[in-house]
């Protein structure tokens, strides 16, 4: 019959009008910014870089390739290499950027710079609530305020954090069993080269410092 | 006077008093003055108060919460909403008609607050006791389809135009079955002035009162005038010229900050005048529900039920989806025009009836029963061409 | 009291012949239906001031509230709202003013004759019921005659505005 829907359309308004003020749960929105809804992991918002351990300058991943520059869609990146080199978290020396300038209000968070990062030295942060009043200025975040560490990456990101975390223990062992390796052959060839002219040997080649935890 | 009367009658004997403090000649302007600064300064305080309790009621409708930062639980929202309204810039677009477009909303505004005056508030509270109250209040309602093409037109704008034109066919239709139900209490008792209907309306039968919506060719009477009263306010489900997804803003996209604020107010104010004479038609105007409630001030009772019929009205913005251009013209010529038609058929029947031997419960049942059996078969006929199913789609398959 | 006239007639003449001038003279037709819809309104005052309240309302329902908008859609679905280039006097204007000025002659004398030697003072109450009962009862056949009509016109507009139904079907597939 003729009516019959919207009948049944106005009880069910009725209902929900009703049941606002009786059950809480019914409320599909929160009362911003006093609560917040929390975001799910795998949220993203605009890069950040990481560093290991307690110093950002010198824990900083980065080495300053350039590629997460040159793959940047929107060109958002711009960098500065270093010309001196300081040990990464193997012990070789690399670049580091001096400038790491990133302009979110271009950056589309597309994730493509995170994607090509060979270091795994820039991801996604979560923060989304970057307004200012300084419109050029201040929406472009120089390497200071890109910094953050492990610790945080940990937090708001779980699961990706501890898989890149293995993967780079991982390495670290490879690379310190290469050097165990290069080291014993070295040696070897010393001994070899001792029992010979006692000429002198360069000493074996060894990480000059150890990057404490990572 | 006891102190019921004087409660019921207090805004009459303050008009009264204020209006005694000027000499003899000049007291009858100053009563007129006095009656329609109440208008002017009572509908639109109502007017702000339902944006409020719109904004809320859908909010909560749509199970969230409305605006409730200003002031508590958001009461001061029209405040800001009207400082924010006065303070934006008022856009003219170059090619307009500067004119036309300045005085559309202002021949809105005006037609509008005409409405008002032949409404009775409460007893011996109508601001002008017209012989043909009626049919002033619809000879103005119709002058609002002239400022709605106005300010469409005035635009120099495609959608603006577009919309202005569906705004004024979609009013022109319902024009019909709202006044050809109105005809029907006009039929009945024997008057067109506004006061003698509500005062015909005032008695009661045991404790039941005599309004006419309790009657059945009142009740159909009601229903096709509400109806109609939606489609004619431009209010949901017919709110197809001002549809946000469909026109932007339809006939008033073009206009900014006070003006905006203007057309708003218009609608809204046609909205409660429109509202208020359903009231006065069907639902006995300033009486009281129940006879041993008739303490209770007239004019109390009048914003009562002026409160119900907009809370009706927002209910059923949030609950129904838009009808479509020619769904809407469908509706109103094969459905509403046949049925006013025939209530004015049955109402006719019902008074003859009841003058002869076939009265009492007898002519209740027989003019339902016409009613109810058109309505089925009316409806009928209406879904008939409707293929309600899952659409098949030529290349997406 | 000016001429003989009370001020409330006098402003209301004013605002109507000045609406139909503008009705005449103006170059925006658009323009033009509004002012007549100006003249319409003052001819209801008139009405109204001189105690007609249903012709008054109905002047209103029906004039402003139809034939307005009746005559803004047809300008507009005709001609659009364009300017008109062309300056709005025709070559034979002296024709024109003859014909005018004959008509104008017409009506005043009817008007003049229509006039009782001596004016009534008390004007009969003319009643919404006397004038329904009037027209059930001495003027019913030219009130079913109007009825006749407005049908055949609402019938003849259908008509005309109705899609072709056999072409359009077999073009346009189901609608």
């Amino acid at each position: 019959m003729l009516g019959e829907g919207m009948l049944k359309g106005l009880a069910e308004t009725a209902e929900n009008f009703a049941g606002s003020f009786v059950s809480k749960e019914r409320m599909t929105t929160v009362q911003y910014p006093e609560e917040r809804i929390a975001p799910i992991e795998n949220t993203r918002d605009f890069p950040f870089l990481i560093f290991d351990g307690t110093d950002p300058l010198a824990g900083l991943r980065c080495v300053a390739c350039q590629i997460c520059e040159k793959e940047c869609p929107p060109k958002c990146i711009y960098i500065t290499k270093s010309t001196d080199k300081k040990p990464d978290f193997v012990g070789k020396p690399q670049n580091y950027p001096t400038r790491f300038d990133i302009d979110i209000s271009v950056c589309m968070s597309c994730q493509i710079c995170v994607e090509v990062c060979p270091f795994e030295a820039i991801k996604m942060d979560t923060q989304f609530e970057l307004s200012t009043t300084d419109r050029f200025g201040g929406l472009l975040l120089d390497r200071d305020q890109l910094s953050r560490s492990n610790e945080y990456y940990n937090e708001i990101h779980p699961t990706e954090a501890a898989e890149v975390d293995a993967r780079l223990a991982e390495e670290k062992v490879k690379a310190e069993a290469k050097a165990k390796a290069a080291a014993e052959a070295a040696a070897a060839k010393a001994a070899a080269a001792a029992a010979a002219p006692p000429a002198v040997t360069a000493p074996p080649k060894e990480p000059i410092a150890k990057e404490p935890g990572a | 006077m006891s102190f019921v009367a004087k409660l019921d009658q207090i805004f009459v004997l303050l008009q009264h008093w204020i209006a005694g403090f000027f000499p003899l000649w000049l007291q009858p302007l100053v009563m007129i003055v006095l009656g329609v600064i109440a208008i002017v300064a009572a509908f639109p305080g109502i007017f702000a108060l339902t944006t409020v309790l719109e904004r809320k009621g859908l909010g909560r409708i749509q199970n969230r919460l409305g605006p409730n930062r200003v002031g508590p639980l958001g009461i001061l929202q029209p405040v800001a909403d009207g400082i924010k309204s006065l303070t934006k810039e008022d856009i003219v677009p170059l090619s307009a008609d500067a004119i036309v477009h300045f005085l559309a909303p202002l021949v809105l505004v005006v037609a509008v607050f005409l409405g008002f005056a032949v409404l009775p508030i409460g007893r011996n509270m109508v601001l002008v006791n017209l012989d043909a109250g009626l049919l002033f209040f619809f000879a103005i309602g119709a002058s609002t389809e002239l400022s709605i093409f106005m300010a469409g037109w005035s635009s120099r704008n495609k959608y603006s135009l577009l919309g202005a034109m569906r705004a004024v066919a979609q009013m022109i239709s319902y024009e019909v079955p709202l006044l050809l139900s109105s005809v029907v209490v006009v039929m009945i008792t024997g008057s067109l002035s506004t006061v003698k209907i509500v005062e015909a309306q005032s008695g009661f039968t045991g404790f039941l009162p005599h309004w006419y919506v309790f009657t059945p060719w009142g009740f159909a009477g009601f229903a096709l005038f509400v109806v109609a009263a939606l489609a004619e306010t431009n209010r949901s489900p017919f709110d197809l010229p001002e549809g946000e997804s469909e026109l932007v803003a339809g006939y008033f996209t073009e206009y900014s900050g006070f003006k905006f604020a203007l057309f708003f107010l218009g609608e809204y104010l046609g909205m409660f005048s429109i509202a208020g004479f359903a009231i006065t038609l069907f639902l006995g105007g300033w009486g009281a529900p129940f006879s041993f409630l008739e303490f209770v001030p007239s004019w109390a009772w009048f914003f009562l039920k002026l409160l119900g019929a907009i809370a009706f009205f927002i209910w059923l913005r949030g609950t129904m989806p838009r009808l479509r251009q020619d769904q809407l013209m469908n509706f109103a010529w094969k459905f509403m025009l046949p049925m006013a038609l025939l209530n004015l058929v049955v109402a006719g029947a019902w008074r003859f009836l009841g003058e002869g031997p076939l009265g009492g419960w007898v002519r209740w049942i027989i003019c339902s029963l016409v009613l109810l059996t058109a309505y089925v078969l009316l409806g009928r006929v209406l879904m008939r061409n409707q293929n309600l199913g899952p659409r098949s789609y030529r290349y997406a398959d | 009291m000016i001429f003989g006239f009370s001020i409330l007639f006098l402003l209301t003449a004013v605002v109507t012949v000045a609406g139909a001038l503008a009705a005449a003279l103006l170059k925006n037709l658009v323009h033009c239906a509004l002012s007549l819809t100006v003249t319409f309104a003052g001819l209801a005052l008139l009405y109204l001031e001189l105690g007609a309240q249903f012709i008054g309302f109905a002047q209103i329902l029906v004039y402003i509230g139809a034939v307005a908008i009746l005559v803004v859609f047809a300008i507009l679905l005709t001609r659009g709202a364009g300017v008109p280039e062309y300056r709005g006097y025709s070559s034979s204007w002296f024709f024109g003013l003859v014909i005018a000025a004959a008509t104008f002659a017409l009506l005043a004398w009817a008007v003049v004759k229509s006039l009782p030697a001596s004016l009534v003072s008390a004007t009969p109450a003319v009643s919404v019921q006397s004038i329904g009962t009037a027209l059930m009862s001495s003027y019913v056949l030219p009130l079913e005659i109007v009825a006749v009509l407005l049908t055949v016109a609402l019938i003849g507009a259908v008509i005309v505005a109705m899609p072709e139904g056999k072409a359009s079907s077999e073009k346009g597939g189901p609608q």
